[in-house]
């Protein structure tokens, strides 16, 4: 299973902003690391653990930045002692990122057009590639159809996340299949 | 394994339109194959050849080895009411007849007395999610409904092969996906064949394989 989450989680872990996503753990309630690393990794981890390494290291510079306090110093579930609270500042910072709407970040389309033009400024079949590349967009989307089926409800979700972004790749590639020969027109001329 | 249904080289135009050239494809038992392609591609008029219900120009169809496209008329549809099941976008069921009645049609179609075909008839209504529904006609019924009624009809005959034509195409992804998730187990459940075109790439992801039709011609894509 881990494989698999790997499969549909890696774009969304490299677009979190762990310091945020930490500050949002603990705007829920105060907490020790160890406790912000398990709830990380079970709701947006899936697959990719936080080192706790980099949960300490976050959580020093969130301290240092004056957005979260050490409350005591005792006795947590594991060995991390410290209990961790969100400030006024770092509540507000908080706040203004969920407000804020992700910039829509088309990278993918980006490789995949890229690839296109080249393999027809190259003389190259760039139908073959977009065929290769929907085959592998398909044999992504039955992975996740399958944890769909049988997976948490957590998992059905982040599934879904990935199988409309999957789709709008799909449809991408079926438009540009559409349109190779007024591109490849347009990039030889 | 043995293929349930194939067709091999078959070409089918519509007057001088040609709509399929040299497609061939083929589904082994209990296999789920997803037909994709862009409008016009030819992907309906695959589906309707290897049901019998258009006979390819050249080529030929063949259901368990027998060839379907050398049937005339009456053996095509004898052919159709003794081992397929049909799911279309629309449902397409009959106005006039409760739910019930609609899923029941096929039975009474071929012959079985309306007592038992009702009764078997009401057996999909739980499995489905459909309970409380039996008395309602089409008019009554939520697009979803109307869906999984379609699909118990498509059934209810226990066919070894199941066509269904975009059976999502006019739902909602939420409720399509509903329909296509007890498409895939009642099939699975009933080791079902099913020939699925559509041109929706999730809806193609609950198939085993699939193939793209293109200008009328087929690509196998995965695990092919």
């Amino acid at each position: 299973m881990a494989c698999i989450h790997a499969v549909y989680t890696r774009g969304m872990v490299l677009g979190m902003s762990v310091p945020l996503t930490l500050l949002g753990l603990l705007e829920r309630q105060p907490s020790h690391g160890y406790d912000l690393k398990r709830d990380y990794d079970t709701y947006f981890g899936r697959g990719k653990p936080l080192p706790f390494g980099q949960v300490y290291t976050t959580l020093g510079r969130l301290a240092r930045d004056g957005k979260v306090v050490i409350s005591e110093i005792g006795p947590g579930e594991g060995p991390d002692r410290k209990r961790y609270v969100i400030t006024d500042l770092g509540a507000t910072e908080f706040d203004a990122w969920l407000a804020d709407p992700v910039e829509p970040e088309p990278h993918l389309q980006s490789i995949l057009f890229a690839k296109v033009v080249l393999a027809l400024m190259l003389g190259r079949s760039a139908e073959d590639y977009l065929d290769t590349q929907r085959r592998a967009h398909i044999a992504r989307m039955r992975e996740l159809t399958t944890i769909k089926s049988g997976g948490e409800l957590v998992d059905v979700f982040l599934a879904d996340h990935a199988i409309f972004h999957l789709e709008a790749d799909l449809r991408w590639i079926d438009m540009t299949v559409a349109r190779l020969d007024s591109l490849a027109q347009a990039v030889r001329s | 394994m043995t293929a349930v249904i194939q067709a091999r080289d078959i070409d089918f135009a519509f007057g001088p339109t040609p709509a399929l050239s040299g497609a061939s494809i083929s589904a082994d038992a209990g296999e789920i194959v997803a037909v994709m392609g862009p409008s016009g591609s030819g992907k309906s008029t695959l589906l309707h050849c290897l049901a019998g219900i258009l006979v390819p120009q050249a080529g030929e169809v063949r259901f368990a080895g027998n060839r379907v496209d050398t049937m005339n008329e009456t053996q095509r549809s004898i052919f159709r009411r003794a081992h397929c099941g049909f799911v279309f976008q629309f449902g397409q069921l009959v106005p006039e007849l409760t739910a019930e009645e609609n899923v029941a049609l096929p039975l009474l179609i071929a012959g079985v007395r309306r007592g038992p075909a009702l009764a078997e008839a009401r057996t999909w209504f739980g499995r489905l999610g459909l309970d409380g529904l039996e008395r309602r006609r089409s008019g009554e019924l939520s697009g979803g409904q109307a869906q999984r009624v379609a699909l118990a009809r498509g059934l209810v005959t226990g066919p070894e092969l199941l066509f269904a034509d975009e059976p999502t195409g006019a739902l909602d992804s939420f409720t399509g996906e509903q329909v296509m998730k007890l498409l895939v187990d009642a099939a699975r459940e009933r080791g079902t064949t099913v020939i699925l075109v559509t041109h929706e790439a999730r809806v193609a992801a609950y198939a085993d394989r699939e193939v793209i039709v293109r200008d009328g011609r087929i690509t196998s894509l995965v695990g092919s």
